[in-house]
């Protein structure tokens, strides 16, 4: 940070900062300065909720390698060896298993910060901040469990002798992508689970349906020529196509990387927009 | 002149009364709200619109820095949703509102602590919650955990604290915010005496040091104590603003209006025990007492007459003692009948008994009084203590001077003053 950022959110805080309290409506631009003056509290309620996480359990962050272990398992019995769904020539665990940390990601940052207003009801009614903080400071512990579980798909790598290539550079990107489109439709369900209770039920279920129209368990190439478009209007699509060829060394669809980071933009944009629109009710209505 | 703090012009705050329903509305409700919308069908909208009211209306107020405000009012006058709007949980339907420097806003105690957390992490959490950076939690970290007493605790989760030692460490770190402005809700509604006395000695520093503090409160000893100013918001709006002296006494008369100056029970539902039990209580002014029964204002002027009925069912050597209180909870007097020769200390029959006495004109002050009522056996034991038997208000009465506050004092005799030049 430059000083001259520095003094700009000295400023925010300080004595001589004039708020002005007025009526808003319609359709607001998100107050970034704002939001980075509370940088601070993303990082600590980010924190409480790793710290949180795994409090009282047994087992504790070893649940982070568990999960997606065991899923990988249970997928490739079910769909591998039972199903016999192609894998692009690769062994089938890896294949999934690679797909699966971003797609439990995904889900997992997408259902929490959906639930995340809600959830933080008490804060809402009580306390002024920027309540963007809340759908964005949900995914955080997310990312600690990722960059856990990653360490298994690194292991696995090693053991079939695949991936180790210059593609592995470009996954950090690629998870930005991801937590873009997280962001984006997290931030949407949370302000819309506010104002209507429906999207706690319909949100797990849409996830679900979400990922079988997602090539996690199956190859994109599996879908054929003609109505690939229609599997690529899928943002998440290209992600996690991209992030498999990441880690297997696979050639990238470049195509698809670009339009699903467009989409990926689009929809960050349409989620924030529409949660500053309606941020100013939350607290009459949470 | 100091410059406003606070600045608040026409603040309207409009809620829909459903707002619990709205907040359960479905999607599908919606959808076909706007469904009617977009065909030209407005039913629910001009439904919608019935079920509205004003929680705030047309509030204009300016708090200077360094001022120290009671917002009194009933219950749903509107002073919380106040705090709301300018802690900026909520916005304002209309209006325009200005705060200079920082805001923090302690309507809860405690708001964002996590119970698994440990009072460490809790401290920073509802630091950084409530707008501190964390070097400033920092410095003031062993302040914060000496002024809540929980030095020993502060490694252990929350969750297994004691509720006293919760909301000390949630109001300590509230306390040492380093804010501007201080909003400051009925907070001191929890925690014992002794707590409550001290957050009030902290607000009172907070204050001294130049803080602009605004606090809601229902404890009028508080607001007199920590307040100068005050304002009173009855129904969304503004009734009065000015000295705390002021604002809390109109407040306190118009809320005596409404009491009663007597009640009256059936036998069983009277207050008392099984020996003995009240039917009616009334205190009347003397000068009115006469006047074929046109009730007349007490004030300071009139003499009183309290009178008691109660019925007794078993026999027993039976005396009233009734004590009466100022609003501010100070002891006036105490009325024992020693001076009833024909039936003090004697043995009462079973039946049902009237008495009464006196006071003299020009003693009370102005101001609210509280009866208290004791049914005593035998000049020692307390057979039943009613500290709220009942209320009510003794009447400036217009004078030459003036001032036109309140007189000091609890009480206002007339004193025959005189003057002569003798020299």
């Amino acid at each position: 940070m430059t000083d001259s950022q520095a003094e700009r959110v000295e400023a925010f805080f300080s004595h001589e900062h004039l708020t002005v309290i007025e009526p808003r409506r319609g359709w607001y631009m998100l107050d970034w300065r704002e939001l980075w003056a509370y940088r601070e509290l993303l990082w600590v309620l980010t924190a409480r909720d790793v710290k949180v996480r795994y409090k009282q359990t047994v087992l504790g962050a070893a649940w982070a390698l568990l999960r997606p272990v065991l899923t990988m398992v249970i997928f490739s019995v079910v769909f591998g060896q039972l199903a016999r769904l192609p894998s692009d020539g690769y062994p089938y665990p890896i294949f999934v298993y690679a797909a699966l940390l971003p797609w439990t990601f995904f889900a997992t940052a997408v259902g929490n910060a959906g639930q995340s207003l809600v959830g933080s009801s008490q804060l809402v009614s009580k306390v002024y901040f920027p309540r963007l903080i809340i759908p964005l400071s949900s995914i955080g512990a997310g990312l600690i469990d990722l960059a856990i579980a990653t360490m298994v798909l690194v292991a696995m790598m090693a053991w079939y002798g695949v991936g180790f290539t210059p593609n592995l550079l470009a996954a950090p990107l690629l998870l930005v992508g991801v937590v873009f489109i997280a962001l984006g439709f997290g931030t949407l369900l949370s302000a819309l689970t506010v104002a209507y209770r429906d999207f706690t039920h319909l949100t797990p279920f849409m996830i679900q349906i979400w990922m079988f129209v997602t090539p996690v368990i199956y190859p994109a190439s599996l879908v054929p020529e003609r109505w690939q478009w229609l599997l690529y209007l899928n943002p998440m699509t290209g992600l996690i196509e991209a992030y498999r060829s990441a880690f297997l060394g696979k050639a990238f669809d470049w195509a698809g990387i670009g339009l699903s980071f467009t989409v990926a933009v689009a929809i960050f944009a349409v989620g924030v927009a529409y949660f500053e629109r309606v941020e100013r009710r939350f607290a009459d209505i949470i | 002149m100091s410059l406003p703090a606070v600045r608040i012009e026409g603040l309207w705050k409009e809620y829909r009364i459903g707002g619990q329903r709205h907040a359960g509305e479905t999607f599908y409700d919606a959808l076909s709200r706007g469904l009617a919308r977009l065909t030209g069908r407005n039913e629910a909208e001009s439904q919608a619109a019935a079920e509205r009211f004003w929680a705030l209306r047309d509030i204009n107020l300016e708090i200077r820095q360094g001022e120290v405000v009671g917002i009194i009012g009933r219950n749903g006058a509107g002073k919380s949703t106040l705090l709301k709007i300018l802690s900026r949980i909520t916005a304002p339907t209309r209006g325009h509102i200005e705060v200079r420097g920082r805001l923090a806003s302690l309507l809860e105690v405690g708001t964002g602590f996590h119970p698994e957390l440990s009072g460490r992490e809790n401290i920073f959490l509802n630091g950084a919650i409530l707008g501190m950076a964390r070097r400033e939690i920092a410095r003031k970290f062993d302040e914060i955990v000496a002024f809540a007493e929980v030095e020993k605790f502060i490694d252990t989760p929350v969750k297994r604290y004691s509720s006293g030692m919760y909301v000390r460490l949630a109001f300590a770190v509230a306390a040492h915010l380093d804010v501007d402005v201080l909003v400051v809700d009925e907070v001191l509604a929890v925690g014992d005496a002794q707590f409550q006395r001290r957050c009030i000695s902290k607000m009172g520093d907070v204050a001294g040091s130049g803080r602009t503090i605004l606090f809601v409160s229902h404890n009028m000893t508080a607001v007199r104590r920590l307040c100068r100013r005050a304002v009173w918001l009855d129904q969304g709006q503004l009734m009065r603003a000015g000295t705390v002296e002021d604002v809390t006494a109109a407040y306190l008369a118009e809320s005596a209006l409404s009491r009663q100056c007597e009640r009256c029970w059936n036998d069983a539902s009277g207050p008392g025990c099984d020996d003995v039990r009240l039917q009616r209580l009334a205190v009347k002014p003397l000068n009115a007492a006469d006047r074929d029964g046109v009730a007349s204002i007490i004030d300071v002027s009139s003499g009183l007459r309290f009178e008691f009925e109660y019925l007794v069912k078993r026999p027993l050597a039976l005396n009233l003692s009734v004590l009466l209180f100022t609003s501010d909870d100070v002891l006036v007097l105490n009325a024992v009948p020693i001076e009833d020769v024909h039936w003090f200390g004697k043995e009462f029959p079973t039946g049902r008994y009237r008495c009464r006495f006196e006071l003299a004109p020009n003693l009370l002050n102005a101001g609210i009084y509280r009866v208290e009522l004791l049914f005593v056996r035998d000049q020692a034991h307390v057979l039943h203590r009613e500290p709220n038997a009942l209320m009510f208000e003794v009447h400036d009465v217009p004078n030459q001077s003036l001032w036109h506050g309140r007189f000091p004092g609890v009480i206002r005799p007339q004193f025959h003053w005189a003057t002569e030049r003798i020299a």
